[in-house]
C-alpha cells in the first residue's frame, strides 16, 4: 500500500488512471450510459414518480443485498435469504393471523418472525463455523429446509386483510419519499460505515484474503461468520416484513429467487465472489442498476422475461469486462 | 494432457490395508450402503403402513418418472466433484425439453428431436466450460447468469404456451425395452428411462473410477495446485466435466419432455435443487474430490420414494422440501462425522 502510494506522489497521473478504473468508476459510468440509453426508450422514465417508486421495488433485494455483501468479502455464500424471507412472512401471518391458532398481536408477530429469521441465519453460521461444512451446502439446505417449513406450515394459504396502520411501512411516504426507501438508507449507510471503518469490517477482508491468517491474527473468525449469518437472516426478516406491507398478503413462496438477485447485485457491484474485496458502495451501485433495467426495459416494452435476460447477460459481461480490466491494471503496476 | 500421465492420478480411495473384516466395515459404511439400506428401510416402513406404497404398478411409476433427475444428476456429480456447481442446469433442461418438442412437432425426424437437445447441451456445457476454465469467471456467477438467460429466453420466445400434437414414435420415455429378451432370459420388459439411468450411472462409475481423464476430475477437486503439478490440465478437465453435464442434461431434457403427451415450455420448478441435492447427499463429499454417481442416483430415487411416500402415509406434500433439507444437512453431518474417525483411526 505505501509503496503505491509513494508511487502516487511521483505521478499523479498513475493515481488518476487508478482510480477510474476502480470497480465501482466503471460500474458507475454503465449505470449512467444505462440511464440515459433507458431515457430516450421511454420519456415516462426520468420522472421522479418513476423512480422514487422503484426505490420501493427494489427494497426487498436492496435489505438481503447489504447483508449478502459481507458474507460474499468473508469468501461465503448465502442462498437462503430467499427462504428465510419467506418462512418469516408466513410466520408473520400465520402467528398473526384472527382466524388462525395464535392470534397473536401484530407487532409481536413482526418481532417473532425477526427473531426467527435471526435464527435461521445464526443456524447457518453454526452449522458452517462449528461444523465446518461450506456454506454453499449448508445454505443450499436450508433453503430447502426453510422453504420447506413456510409450505408445510402455510399448507400455501395465505393470510390477507392486514389493519390499515400496518400498510405503512410498505405503501407510505416520510417527507414525500417511500417509507421503506428511509430504512435502505439507514442501512446502507450503517453497513457501509462498518464494513470500511470497523475493526469488525476490516476482519471480513481478512478473513476472506486468508482465513487462517486472520485467525492466527487473533480475529474470531468463527463469532464473526456467525454474526454475519444471522444479520443475514435478520434483514431477509426485514425485507419479509416490509414485502408483505406492500403486497398486502403473506405466500409461501415469497422471495423464490430473491438469493440470486441479491447475489447477482453484490457481484455486478464488484465484490469478487472469493472473497476479500468488496464495497457497499458497489453493492448499492448493483442493485439501483438492476432495477433501473428492469424498470426502463419494461417501459421501452420488453417483456419481463426479456429483462432477466438482460440482466443476466449484464451480470456475465460485467464480471468479464472487469476481469479484463483488473487483470491490465495489475499487470501496468 | 496425454493418456501416458495416468500414474499420477490413482484414486484417492480407500487403498487402505487391513484386514477382511475392516475392509468389510468400510463397504458398509459407503455412502451408497447407507443410502441403499436407508431406501429399503422406508419402503418397508411405509409399505407396512400402506401396501399400497409398495404395488408394482407405483414404484415403476417412481423410477420411471424421475429416472431424469438421476441421470442429469450424474453430470452435476462431476461438477461438484470438480469442485464447480451449475445452478441453471433445470433451466437447461426446460429449454433443451422444449427445443426437443418442437423440432418433433415441425416434420423433423424423431431421431433428430432426441439427439439436438443432446448436442445442444454439449455446446452450452462447453460455453460455460470456457468462461469458468479459460476467462476464470467463477462457475456460480456464469450459472447464476445463464439461469436468468435461459429461464427469460424460454418464456420470451415461447410465450409459455404448451407443445401438443406431438407424433406417437416421439415419447422415448414411454418406450419399454425389450430387455434381455433377444438372450431368451424371461425378464421383464424395462422402461426405457429406467433402463438409461441404470446404463449411463454404471458405464459414468466405471469411467470416473477407471479412466483417466475420471481420475484427473477426482485430482482436480481434491487438490487443484496438486494436480497441476502432475501434469493434468486443470483447464480441459472443467471443461470435459461441463461438456458431459450439459449431454446428460440433454438426455435427461428429452427423458423429461417424452413423458407426457404435451410438453409445458417452462422450466420445472426446484429441478436443480432436486439434481443438486441427489448428488451432494449420493457421496459426492461436501469439500469436492470424492464421490460417485451410483450413490447419486441411489439419492435420485431416494428422494422421489420420500415425495411418493408422504401422500401415502397422508403427510402434506408441503413438507417435502423441509424433508430434503433435513436429508441434506443429515448427509453432511454423518459425512463430517465419518471423516473425523477416519482421521483418528489413521492417528492410530
Amino acid at each position: 500500500m505505501t509503496t503505491i502510494r509513494q508511487m502516487d506522489e511521483q505521478n499523479p497521473g498513475a493515481k488518476f488512471r487508478r482510480f477510474l478504473l476502480r470497480q465501482e468508476i466503471i460500474l458507475f459510468i454503465i449505470l449512467t450510459i444505462a440511464i440515459i440509453l433507458l431515457t430516450l426508450g421511454s420519456d415516462k422514465f426520468l420522472t421522479v414518480d418513476n423512480l422514487l417508486n422503484q426505490g420501493r421495488l427494489l427494497t426487498e433485494i436492496a435489505l438481503v443485498a447489504l447483508p449478502m455483501t459481507f458474507i460474499i468479502v468473508t469468501g461465503g455464500i448465502d442462498l437462503s435469504v430467499g427462504s428465510i424471507m419467506g418462512l418469516c412472512a408466513i410466520l408473520l401471518g400465520y402467528m398473526w393471523n384472527p382466524s388462525g391458532p395464535f392470534q397473536w398481536p401484530l407487532e409481536l408477530a413482526v418481532i417473532f418472525s425477526l427473531v426467527v429469521g435471526t435464527l435461521c441465519g445464526v443456524i447457518n453460521g453454526l452449522i458452517i463455523v462449528r461444523i465446518g461444512v461450506p456454506p454453499l451446502i449448508t445454505t443450499l439446505a436450508t433453503l430447502a429446509l426453510y422453504r420447506g417449513l413456510a409450505e408445510g406450515i402455510s399448507q400455501a394459504r395465505s393470510v390477507r386483510n392486514y389493519p390499515e396502520s400496518f400498510y405503512v411501512l410498505g405503501q407510505g411516504t416520510f417527507l414525500g419519499v417511500p417509507t421503506q426507501l428511509w430504512v435502505v438508507l439507514i442501512f446502507v449507510l450503517i453497513t457501509a460505515i462498518v464494513l470500511s471503518r470497523t475493526v469488525f469490517g476490516r476482519s471480513l477482508y481478512a478473513i476472506g484474503n486468508n482465513e487462517l491468517g486472520a485467525r492466527f491474527s487473533g480475529i474470531p473468525v468463527g463469532v464473526y461468520k456467525i454474526i454475519i449469518y444471522g444479520f443475514s437472516g435478520f434483514m431477509s426478516g426485514m425485507a419479509a416484513w416490509i414485502f408483505v406491507s406492500r403486497v398486502t398478503t403473506t405466500r409461501s413462496d415469497m422471495g423464490s429467487g430473491l438469493e440470486l438477485d441479491a447475489i447477482a447485485a453484490v457481484v455486478l457491484g464488484g465484490t469478487s465472489i472469493f472473497g476479500g474485496s468488496g464495497s457497499i458502495i458497489g453493492t448499492v451501485i448493483g442493485f439501483v442498476l438492476i432495477q433501473l433495467l428492469k424498470n426502463g426495459l419494461a417501459l421501452a416494452g420488453v417483456t419481463t422475461d426479456g429483462t432477466i435476460v438482460v440482466i443476466g447477460t449484464v451480470l456475465i459481461f460485467a464480471i468479464l469486462i472487469n476481469n479484463y480490466i483488473q487483470r491490465r491494471v495489475s499487470a501496468g503496476k | 494432457m496425454t493418456a501416458t500421465a495416468s500414474p499420477v492420478t490413482r484414486p484417492p480411495v480407500q487403498a487402505r490395508s487391513g484386514g477382511f473384516l475392516s475392509r468389510a466395515l468400510s463397504f458398509l459404511f459407503t455412502q451408497e450402503v447407507i443410502l441403499f439400506l436407508v431406501l429399503v428401510v422406508l419402503i418397508v416402513l411405509v409399505g407396512s403402513a400402506n401396501p399400497r406404497y409398495v404395488a408394482e404398478r407405483n414404484f415403476i411409476n417412481i423410477l420411471n418418472g424421475n429416472a431424469y433427475i438421476a441421470v442429469a444428476a450424474i453430470g452435476m456429480s462431476m461438477v461438484i466433484i470438480s469442485r464447480n456447481i451449475d445452478i441453471s442446469i433445470g433451466s437447461l433442461i426446460g429449454v433443451l425439453g422444449t427445443l426437443s418438442g418442437t423440432i418433433a412437432i415441425n416434420g423433423y425426424p424423431i431421431w433428430a428431436s432426441w439427439l439436438v437437445p443432446i448436442v445442444a447441451g454439449a455446446l452450452v456445457g462447453a460455453v460455460i466450460g470456457f468462461l469458468v476454465a479459460y476467462l476464470r469467471i467463477p462457475a456460480i456467477v456464469v450459472t447464476l447468469g445463464l439461469l436468468s438467460i435461459l429461464k427469460g429466453g424460454l418464456i420470451t420466445i415461447t410465450g409459455g404456451a404448451w407443445i401438443t400434437d406431438l407424433p406417437s414414435d416421439y415419447f422415448l420415455a414411454q418406450m419399454k425395452s425389450p430387455a434381455f429378451s433377444f438372450l431368451g432370459l424371461n425378464v421383464p420388459e424395462i422402461p426405457s428411462p429406467i433402463l438409461l439411468m441404470i446404463i449411463l450411472t454404471i458405464l459414468a462409475a466405471i469411467w470416473m473410477r477407471y479412466s483417466t481423464t475420471g481420475r484427473a476430475i477426482y485430482a482436480v477437486g481434491g487438490n487443484a495446485e496438486a494436480a497441476r503439478l502432475s501434469g493434468i490440465s486443470e483447464k480441459r478437465i472443467i471443461m470435459t466435466v461441463f461438456i458431459i453435464n450439459g449431454i446428460t442434461a440433454g438426455i435427461a431434457a428429452v427423458l423429461w419432455a417424452t413423458q407426457l403427451s404435451i410438453i409445458q415450455s417452462t422450466v420445472p420448478a426446484g429441478l436443480e435443487l432436486q439434481i443438486i441435492t441427489s448428488a451432494v447427499v449420493g457421496g459426492v463429499s461436501i469439500l469436492g474430490g470424492i464421490g460417485t454417481t451410483v450413490g447419486a442416483m441411489l439419492a435420485a430415487i431416494l428422494l422421489s420414494a420420500i415425495n411418493s411416500a408422504l401422500v401415502f402415509i397422508n403427510i402434506s406434500p408441503y413438507w417435502f422440501r423441509a424433508v430434503v433439507g433435513v436429508l441434506i444437512l443429515v448427509t453432511v453431518l454423518a459425512d463430517r462425522l465419518r471423516r473425523q474417525r477416519n482421521r483418528a483411526s489413521e492417528r492410530g
